[in-house]
C-alpha cells in the first residue's frame, strides 16, 4: 500500500507537469464564425458545374450530359437529363449538353467520385462546406445553384502539391472525338 | 447596547460575506471551465459577455427559466431540504475565516472576518459533518434505489476522509496550541504552516478534495456522467443550487486551506503592511492558487475508483496522519 501509493504520488505530479505544460501553450480552437476556418486543398465541399474558361470552347459549359457522374455516384443522388445541342442553341462543345442536371446535396456524401468520374472535368467539388438551409426542396440543388460560384469562409493552406481543388485524373481531355 | 457596533456592522458584514460568497461560488464555476479549458488546450466560454464573464448569470437565468419539476413520489419537505442544507452548512464554514486585518470603514473600526471563535477549528470541523445532511438527504427523499445508493455512497466517502482531515488540522493544533484561527494565523508570521508542516499540507488537501466530492473522487455524483447518483431527480433551481454548492465548498475550502496553511492575510509581512487592503488582496491571491490547485488536479488525475478510494482513505491517509500527528508532537516536546 505505502509502496504504491508513493509510486501513484510520484505519477499524479508527472501528469500535473504535462498538464501544466499544455496550459501554456495557445489553444487550437478556430473562433469559426469570426475566424476561417483553415482547410487543405483537396477538401471536398460543394459541388460547382464549370465552364470553359479559356482555348477553343471559351463561354460553353463543360458537362456534355453523358451521366457518368450520375452512374458512379454510390448515394444515387445526381439527376441528368440531356439535350441535344442544335445549331442555333449550343451550350457545349460536341452533341450533348445537360438540360437538367439536380445534385440532392441530402443523400449527397461528398465522396467526390463524381468528379473523378467526369470525363470534362464539369462537375468539380470547391469548399463551400456551409450549407445549412431551411427546407428540404431547397437543398436539391439545381443546375442554376451549380453554377453559382462558391464563397467559402475558408483559408486553404498549402501542403506542397499546388492543387487546385479538382480532382481529375484524366488531364484537360478535349470531348470532340475529331479532336483527340 | 452599540446599535452601530454589535447589530449593524456584523449584520452588514454578513450580508456582504454571503453575497461575495455566492458569487464566488457562481464564477468558481466559470474559473473551472475557462482555467480546465486552458489544459486541454482550447478556449473556455467566451461569448456570453467579454471573456464569458456573464456566462455564471447565463446559467443561472436558465436554470430560473427551467420548469420545476416535484416528482410525485419524492417526500416533498425532505426533497426541497436537501439542497439547501447542503448549501447553508457552505455558506456558515466561512464565519471564522478572517480576510483582512482591522479597517477603518466610513470612521467605523470593522475586522475582516465574521467572528473570532476561540474553537474555530472545532467549528470547522463540525459544519463539515453538516454538509454530509444535505447530501444523504437528497438521496433519501429522492426515494429512488440509484439515488439513494449514490447518496450513501458520497456521504460514506465524506465521513470517512473527516478523519485524516481532523488529524492533519490535530497537528497544526499541537503546533500551535490554540483551536482559534486567528491565532493559528498569527503563528504564521515568520513562516506559513505549510513549511512546519508539508506531510499534515499534503494530507489535508486530499483529504478536503474528497470532501467536497471533486476531482479524482467524484465518483457519486459523476457515475454516468453527474445524473444517477443523489441528483438524479433534481432539476431547474435545486440542481443548480447543489452545483452551486458544490463549487461554493470549493471556494470556501481554498478559505481555509489558504489561512491555515498558506499564512492567510498576514504572511509575507511585508506584503501585508503595506496596506490595510493588501493583506486582502494576498489572501484572494492565495484563494485563487489553491483554486488554480483544484482545477490543475481535476484535469490530471483519472477518477477513482470507489472501494479504491475507501481503502486508500482507511488504510493509507489515516495511519499516515497518525503518523504525523505523532512525530509533530513528538517534535514539539523536544523543542
Amino acid at each position: 500500500m505505502l509502496k504504491d501509493s508513493i509510486i501513484g504520488f510520484w505519477q499524479i505530479l508527472r501528469s500535473m507537469g504535462v498538464t501544466l505544460r499544455y496550459f501554456f501553450s495557445k489553444p487550437v480552437t478556430v473562433q469559426y464564425p469570426k475566424e476561417p476556418v483553415r482547410l487543405y486543398p483537396r477538401f471536398r465541399g460543394r459541388h460547382e458545374l464549370r465552364h470553359y474558361e479559356d482555348g477553343p470552347y471559351e463561354g460553353l459549359e463543360r458537362c456534355i450530359g453523358c451521366s457518368l457522374c450520375a452512374a458512379y455516384c454510390p448515394t444515387q443522388c445526381i439527376y441528368v437529363y440531356a439535350g441535344e445541342n442544335t445549331d442555333e442553341v449550343q451550350r457545349s462543345p460536341g452533341e450533348r449538353y445537360a438540360e437538367i442536371y439536380e445534385i440532392n446535396l441530402l443523400r449527397c456524401m461528398f465522396c467526390g467520385y463524381c468528379e473523378e468520374a467526369c470525363p470534362t472535368g464539369a462537375i468539380v467539388m470547391r469548399r463551400e462546406f456551409a450549407l445549412a438551409d431551411y427546407s428540404r426542396e431547397s437543398l436539391i440543388y439545381t443546375q442554376e445553384r451549380l453554377l453559382e460560384p462558391t464563397t467559402p469562409h475558408a483559408i486553404i493552406l498549402d501542403d506542397g502539391t499546388h492543387h487546385d481543388g479538382v480532382h481529375q485524373n484524366r488531364g484537360h481531355r478535349d470531348p470532340l472525338p475529331e479532336n483527340a | 447596547m452599540d446599535w452601530v457596533g454589535d447589530f449593524w456592522i456584523p449584520v452588514i458584514k454578513a450580508v456582504v460575506i454571503v453575497v461575495a460568497l455566492l458569487l464566488g461560488g457562481a464564477y468558481a464555476t466559470l474559473w473551472e471551465r475557462k482555467i480546465g479549458a486552458r489544459f486541454q488546450v482550447r478556449y473556455g466560454p467566451n461569448m456570453a459577455g467579454p471573456f464569458g464573464l456573464l456566462q455564471p448569470m447565463a446559467d443561472a437565468v436558465k436554470a430560473i427559466f427551467k420548469e420545476e419539476v416535484n416528482p410525485g413520489h419524492v417526500d416533498r419537505l425532505l426533497f426541497v431540504m436537501g439542497p439547501g442544507i447542503s448549501y447553508a452548512a457552505i455558506l456558515i464554514t466561512f464565519a471564522v475565516i478572517p480576510f483582512g486585518p482591522q479597517v477603518e470603514i466610513l470612521g467605523q473600526e470593522v475586522s475582516l472576518g465574521m467572528g473570532d471563535i476561540s474553537v474555530g477549528l472545532l467549528y470547522l470541523m463540525a459544519v463539515a459533518g453538516l454538509g454530509s445532511y444535505g447530501l444523504v438527504l437528497g438521496g433519501w427523499s429522492s426515494n429512488n434505489k440509484y439515488s439513494l445508493l449514490g447518496a450513501l455512497r458520497g456521504a460514506a466517502q465524506m465521513i470517512s476522509y473527516e478523519l485524516p482531515l481532523a488529524l492533519a488540522l490535530l497537528a497544526v493544533v499541537v503546533i500551535v496550541g490554540s483551536l482559534n484561527v486567528s491565532t493559528i494565523l498569527d503563528f504564521q508570521g515568520d513562516w506559513p504552516m505549510i513549511v512546519l508542516q508539508p506531510v499534515g499540507f499534503l494530507i489535508f488537501l486530499v483529504a478536503i478534495i474528497a470532501e467536497t466530492n471533486r476531482s479524482p473522487f467524484d465518483l457519486p455524483e459523476t457515475e454516468n456522467e453527474l445524473v444517477s447518483g443523489f441528483m438524479t431527480e433534481y432539476g431547474g433551481i435545486k440542481f443548480a443550487l447543489y452545483f452551486m454548492g458544490e463549487y461554493t465548498a470549493m471556494v470556501v475550502n481554498s478559505t481555509i486551506i489558504a489561512t491555515i496553511f498558506l499564512g492567510g492575510w498576514k504572511w509575507p509581512a511585508l506584503i501585508s503592511d503595506l496596506h490595510p487592503l493588501a493583506g486582502v488582496a494576498l489572501f484572494l491571491g492565495k484563494v485563487v492558487f489553491v483554486l488554480f490547485l483544484y482545477v490543475w488536479i481535476r484535469t490530471a488525475t483519472p477518477r477513482v475508483r470507489y472501494d479504491k478510494f475507501m481503502r486508500f482513505c482507511w488504510k493509507f491517509m489515516v495511519p499516515l496522519a497518525l503518523i504525523n500527528l505523532a512525530v509533530t508532537a513528538v517534535v514539539v516536546a523536544l523543542v
